[in-house]
């Protein structure tokens, strides 16, 4: 399999500059938003850090809690299945499903369905599949996968939404008015609700205590696809086992402030026994999770609960798009956890960084994010999987940086080159620092010379 | 093997070493006011319509829902034209206009009503109509999450939901829409809760 190149990948993105310019603004905005909010929480730090606790705490008892879970869901009456990977995943869900005669499925946001690529799997099979959250919708009618964990379409602006819909909803081409298109979205997909055999969500958060299901969201999708089948399907990685209700005090709070810097979603539901004459089912599934949790430097990335703070906040993601990743989770979380899934595919995401460390400090769990892209580097460059480019400037990069008089030589010269160089050889493939950016003028001082003139000794 | 007992297994080698879970303090919150939850509820788009001084609920609603069809209510004292059952199949409240429940408490900090089955009577009613009246004993509000988390209902209900405004949406270019799949708009009416009287229906009309 060829890797993602994830420069490569984000240049299609970059040359639409008016995209780029309102994903940047928009996924800011949402940064801004979210510490105006948590500026108003006194305990906010301690709230993080208590998060960060329970989580590193269940991880280390998960094969009890998930027990507990399952035994307090089957006395509930909700059916539980266990899935290895993604392909057991989609088997539990189809069988469900054919044994039951279900020929339509809606269903809400879920990143494990996206990991799973659960819908062309059901859809192969007869089924069929409607995503009923306004953003997850636009990208299955654009057969796209999710740019966002959170916006699943917030690398489109409004007239993609008014084309992606003309052509698969039959709108109005001519009319890309928010209003006119979110509505049209909520009437095409309000019969399928009414009518659709089975419903299904993820779960932000799976209680052990109770078995309850908790899924966040603000449309309403969840609960409507909920409560009008008579089969729910819930698919749940592993990790979002909590041990008690009270904790959702501290998750909950913390959520969709990080996310989208609002106190709570509009929407959030607790779903522990099926109604009456109805069926209830969960799916736990591992799919590569029990061998991250077994990763020294790379387990408390399951601590994650998905709030996308620190993709808004990564000046690499939001200036490349999620698309570009090439993989179901991007930004930092992504950039951490996809070679979790496969090293030599997502070897150039921990690249996609400038280790800033923002990601690390909006993290309502603590995730060590920003170190854990450098221990990744680490792995893949003692793994030899570097490209070859960058694998001799690092070696390079590397002499230079060990000798001061050879340090000093090379800043000098690089100050000049960029005076004197002609363009032809500034931008030219040979230098990634030219592409798509001009090479800043250099000052008319080193460091070292501003230093040695106004403190120095030599 | 099952997988079942696979995936336990390789999870129990991989677990690392035990870490404690933390006991939960006391977070001092404001004790709770109906002004905050107020501001948080329009904060969240939801709208707050205090009875009239003298007024009656059902001219109440009738006011604020001129053009309502169809009222379905879930509570006692609202009686609207079709009477909610827990037998009714749920699609069958697809033409509600305004659907009336009373909430089992209110959260200050976030505007948020907790609703269960026991107040919805049928679970849809919270999502299906094109608008939501619920009702708020101000004597039911709690400060922050962490006291409404204490609610028993959390163990008992089958389903239990927070509801904060109206269903929402910002998903083209981050233009706030209200309505997006579930209700359109949501409003609180603040009323003491008075015990039902024995015998008394669930909004027969």
């Amino acid at each position: 399999m060829k890797p993602v190149d994830h420069a490569e990948a984000s240049s299609h993105f970059i040359q639409a500059s008016d995209h780029i310019e309102f994903h940047d603004r928009r996924l800011w905005d949402l940064r801004t938003k979210r510490d105006r909010e948590t500026a108003t929480i006194p305990e906010w730090e301690q709230l993080r850090t208590l998060a960060s606790q329970i989580k590193e705490h269940t991880l280390s008892h998960l094969a009890d809690y998930l027990e507990q879970f399952e035994r307090q869901a089957q006395a509930n009456g909700v059916t539980v299945h266990w899935a290895r990977d993604a392909a057991e995943h989609n088997q539990v869900v189809h069988d469900i499903l054919a044994a039951r005669g279900a020929r339509t499925l809606v269903k809400s946001k879920s990143m494990l369905t996206d990991e799973c690529e659960m819908r062309p799997f059901l859809e192969q099979r007869g089924i069929a599949v409607i995503e009923t959250d306004l953003g997850e919708r636009i990208q299955q009618l654009d057969d796209e996968p999710p740019s966002h964990i959170v916006v699943p379409a917030v690398h489109k602006l409004r007239s993609d939404v008014a084309e992606v819909f003309a052509r698969t909803l039959g709108t109005d081409p001519a009319n890309s008015d928010v209003h006119y298109l979110a509505e049209s979205q909520r009437q095409t997909t309000r019969p399928h609700f009414l009518q659709a055999d089975a419903g299904m969500t993820g779960a932000n958060f799976a209680v052990a205590e109770t078995g309850a299901i908790v899924v966040c969201t603000n449309e309403g999708n969840a609960d409507l696809s909920v409560h009008l089948p008579k089969v729910y399907i819930a698919s749940v990685g592993i990790e979002k086992i909590i041990p008690r209700t009270e904790h959702l005090g501290v998750f909950v709070r913390m959520l969709s402030r990080s996310a989208l810097g609002s106190p709570i979603t509009q929407m959030t539901s607790h779903f522990r026994v099926p109604r009456p004459g109805t069926e209830m089912h969960v799916v736990l599934v591992d799919n590569g999770r029990a061998e991250r949790l077994g990763m020294a430097d790379f387990w408390t990335s399951l601590k994650c609960i998905r709030c996308g703070a620190c993709m808004n906040t990564c000046p690499v993601y939001r200036r490349s798009g999620g698309l570009s990743y090439g993989a179901t989770y991007s930004g930092p979380i992504g950039v951490i956890i996809d070679p979790t899934y496969n090293l030599r595919k997502y070897s150039a995401l921990p690249f996609a960084s400038t280790l800033n460390g923002s990601c690390t400090a909006v993290c309502p769990v603590r995730i060590d994010i920003h170190d854990q892209i450098f221990k990744w580097r680490k792995v893949i460059a003692e793994r030899n999987a570097l490209p070859f480019a960058k694998r001799q400037a690092m070696k390079m990069g590397g002499k230079l940086l060990a000798s001061p008089r050879l340090f000093r030589a090379a800043v000098e010269a690089a100050g000049a080159g960029v005076e004197y160089l002609p363009r032809v050889m500034l931008y030219s493939r040979l230098n990634a620092w030219g592409k798509q950016r001009e090479v800043p003028a250099a000052p008319a001082m080193t460091f070292r010379q501003w230093y040695l003139k106004h403190r120095g000794r030599p | 093997m099952s997988t079942r007992d696979e995936l336990l297994g390789r999870i129990r080698r991989s677990q690392p070493a035990a870490r404690p879970l933390p006991p939960l303090p006391e977070f001092e919150a404001p004790p709770p006011s109906v002004a905050a939850f107020r501001a948080a509820l329009e904060r969240m788009g939801g709208h707050w319509a205090e009875l009239p001084a003298g007024g009656r609920l059902a001219s109440h609603v009738a006011a604020l829902f001129p053009d309502a069809q169809v009222v379905c209510s879930a509570t006692d004292e609202v009686r609207g034209r079709r009477a909610l059952d827990p037998a009714l199949p749920p699609a069958s409240l697809a033409d509600v206009d305004v659907g009336v429940v009373r909430a089992a408490l209110g959260v200050a900090e976030t505007g948020s009503v907790l609703l269960t089955e026991s107040q919805l009577v049928v679970e849809a009613i919270g999502f299906l109509p094109q608008h939501l009246l619920v009702l708020l004993d101000p004597a039911r509000i709690v400060p922050t999450l962490h006291q409404a988390y204490c609610d028993p209902a959390f163990g008992l209900a089958r389903y239990a939901v927070f509801l904060t405004g109206p269903s929402a949406t910002a998903d083209i270019e981050g233009v706030l829409i209200h309505g997006a799949q579930g209700v359109r708009s949501l409003t609180v009416v603040p009323l003491a809760e008075v015990p039902s009287r024995p015998g008394s229906g669930t909004g027969a009309a």
